[in-house]
């Protein structure tokens, strides 16, 4: 019988099918239609979490401003924050989750190895998220790697039925479908059945509509990178609701729809063109580069 | 549309700093390459869209010009590419293009040459890393660059398609999709055909005695898919 899904409705009717998990029917949706067998998805998966692990220790070691001085040294700061006794009311562990998050897109901005989770821009939350909860809950690496499948399955129906890149969608697109994805692992990790886990994605993901990609200068700096640090607390939230009880009024298919339609009515200059929003205040046009110095006089081919 | 892996959904590893403009550029440069199957001596890369507005602070040149010379998303030299194409007097010209309201804003379009043959691709980078090339050599074609896929530049033929097939067919590889476009009848055409496993090189060998095909390539899986 076909694991393959391509919206909430189909993914859990084939969870309660089945008795399983997010993460156990995304994996079996994996085996069936590509060609590595089970144990090769899984330690691929691993590699990946273990790779997004390392995008965190790199970043958090970083000191130097970036090529665009929009960026740099703010993981160690918020990380050494974390650990201070003057850590918030949002305490140790919420703290560190957000220097994890702005470590991995500190990372990016330097040019260094990150996964796109589901995208470069967006890459800290899961990260952020999984690592926090794994410190918390002492769990091994391979537990919280299968939960990437939980977040790869969420990830899959924001695919089909949105999109997540920021040019075609704005920043919800990233943003918000990295929280979804998150929340739906965290949630799925911590007892949640699919049902809650895919209401948490609903919940994180509705939250995240109307968000504009913006970047300063074209950067993947401001505002991409508190972005990530801040919504990783978000989607911790979102999973925290659900697993209470409480529904969203709108079930995840239809909050896809709704990232779509409003994606597809965004302007253009919200979408990862940098005319628009934070990119075009006083300060932000401060970073805006020189346009490339493109070669001129190039004519395409005459149609043969 | 064709389906998502949960590795185009988490993943591609990738050096920054944005999946659609830098690791989705890349392997746009990587699959010009490979499909003309040579070196090459010259690139004119044309921008199009969010490519065109916000490449500088996403890389999107370097990153094209890696993928240009071969390197998968990943490699950590990608800053530095456009001064090794430099070194290795690889001429990669950059420039802009208006390719209409209807293409995707994150749009590519790569003419590369080598010392036998030229390659014309469009190709758009979907989000996330994963990129779609739409148009080849004025063919309308659809490659995901996710499975194997086999090029063939060939005359439009009664029965050509048959025998193809026949081919794959005989050796049990499995067709995952097949797609033919022709200018006007009896006249050049293109067949690109995605299998799930990789083509031996009996079968390719067989298909270069086919005198309907001028030329002949393999786009391989793109890295880090």
């Amino acid at each position: 019988m076909s694991s393959q899904f391509r919206t909430a409705v189909a993914l859990l009717a084939l969870c309660e099918e089945n008795q399983t998990s997010i993460a156990e029917l995304t994996i079996r949706a994996e085996v069936e239609a590509g060609n590595l067998p089970r144990e090769e998805v899984m330690a691929k998966m691993l590699t990946y979490y273990q790779g997004m692990k390392a995008s965190v220790f790199r970043g958090l070691e970083i000191t130097e401003r970036s090529r665009s001085g929009l960026s740099g040294g703010d993981s160690r700061r918020m990380m050494a924050h974390s650990q201070s006794a003057v850590v918030s009311v949002l305490g140790p562990v919420f703290e560190r989750s957000i220097a994890y998050a702005l470590a991995v897109l500190e990372t990016n901005a330097a040019f260094g190895r990150i996964v796109a989770t589901p995208t470069a821009g967006s890459a800290g939350i899961c990260p952020a998220c999984l690592l926090t909860w794994q410190e918390e809950r002492q769990a091994d690496d391979s537990q919280v790697s299968e939960a990437l499948f939980t977040a790869a399955g969420v990830g899959k129906i924001i695919g089909y039925g949105a999109c997540f890149s920021g040019a075609q969608g704005g920043c919800q697109a990233e943003i918000g479908s990295a929280c979804a994805m998150a929340a739906a692992a965290i949630c799925e990790l911590d007892g949640g059945t699919p049902a809650q886990a895919l209401n948490a994605a609903a919940l994180a993901l509705q939250n995240t509509l109307g968000l504009i990609c913006d970047p300063i200068g074209g950067y993947v700096e401001a505002p991409c990178m508190m972005r990530n640090g801040l919504f990783g607390i978000h989607a911790f939230g979102a999973a925290a609701v659900s697993l209470s009880g409480i529904h969203s009024i709108v079930p995840f298919d239809e909050v896809v729809g709704a990232l779509r339609e409003v994606g597809h009515k965004m302007p253009r200059m919200y979408k990862e063109t940098s005319e628009g929003g934070l990119a075009t205040t006083p300060t932000g046009l401060r970073f805006k580069p020189e346009r490339p110095k493109f070669a001129t006089g190039i004519e395409l081919p005459k149609k043969p | 549309m064709s389906s998502f892996s949960a590795f185009e959904i988490i993943g591609p590893p990738m050096v920054g700093p944005s999946s659609s403009h830098t690791a989705g550029a890349c392997r746009i440069g990587w699959a010009a390459r490979a499909i003309l199957g040579e070196e090459p001596v010259k690139a004119n890369v044309f921008l199009h869209g969010s490519f065109a507005a916000t490449g500088v602070g996403h890389g999107t040149h370097e990153a094209l010009t890696a993928g240009l010379l071969g390197w998968a998303p990943d490699d950590e030299r990608l800053k530095s590419a456009p001064h090794i194409a430099e070194e290795q007097n690889f001429i990669i010209k950059f420039s802009e293009i208006d390719l209409g309201p209807q293409a995707h804003p994150n749009s590519a379009r790569v003419q590369i040459l080598g010392a036998k043959a030229t390659s014309l691709l469009t190709a758009a980078s979907i989000g996330g890393g994963s990129i779609r090339i739409i148009e080849l050599d004025d063919f309308p074609v659809e490659i995901s660059g996710r499975l194997e896929t086999l090029l063939l530049w060939h005359r439009d033929t009664s029965g050509f398609l048959a025998r193809v097939t026949a081919i794959l067919g005989s050796m049990e590889l499995n067709v995952a999709s097949i797609r033919t476009s022709r200018k006007e009848r009896g006249e050049e055409a293109l067949t690109t055909i995605e299998i799930d496993e990789t083509f031996p090189p009996e079968v390719v060998a067989l298909l270069r005695r086919m005198p309907a095909i001028s030329r002949l390539n393999i786009l391989p899986i793109l890295p880090g898919t």
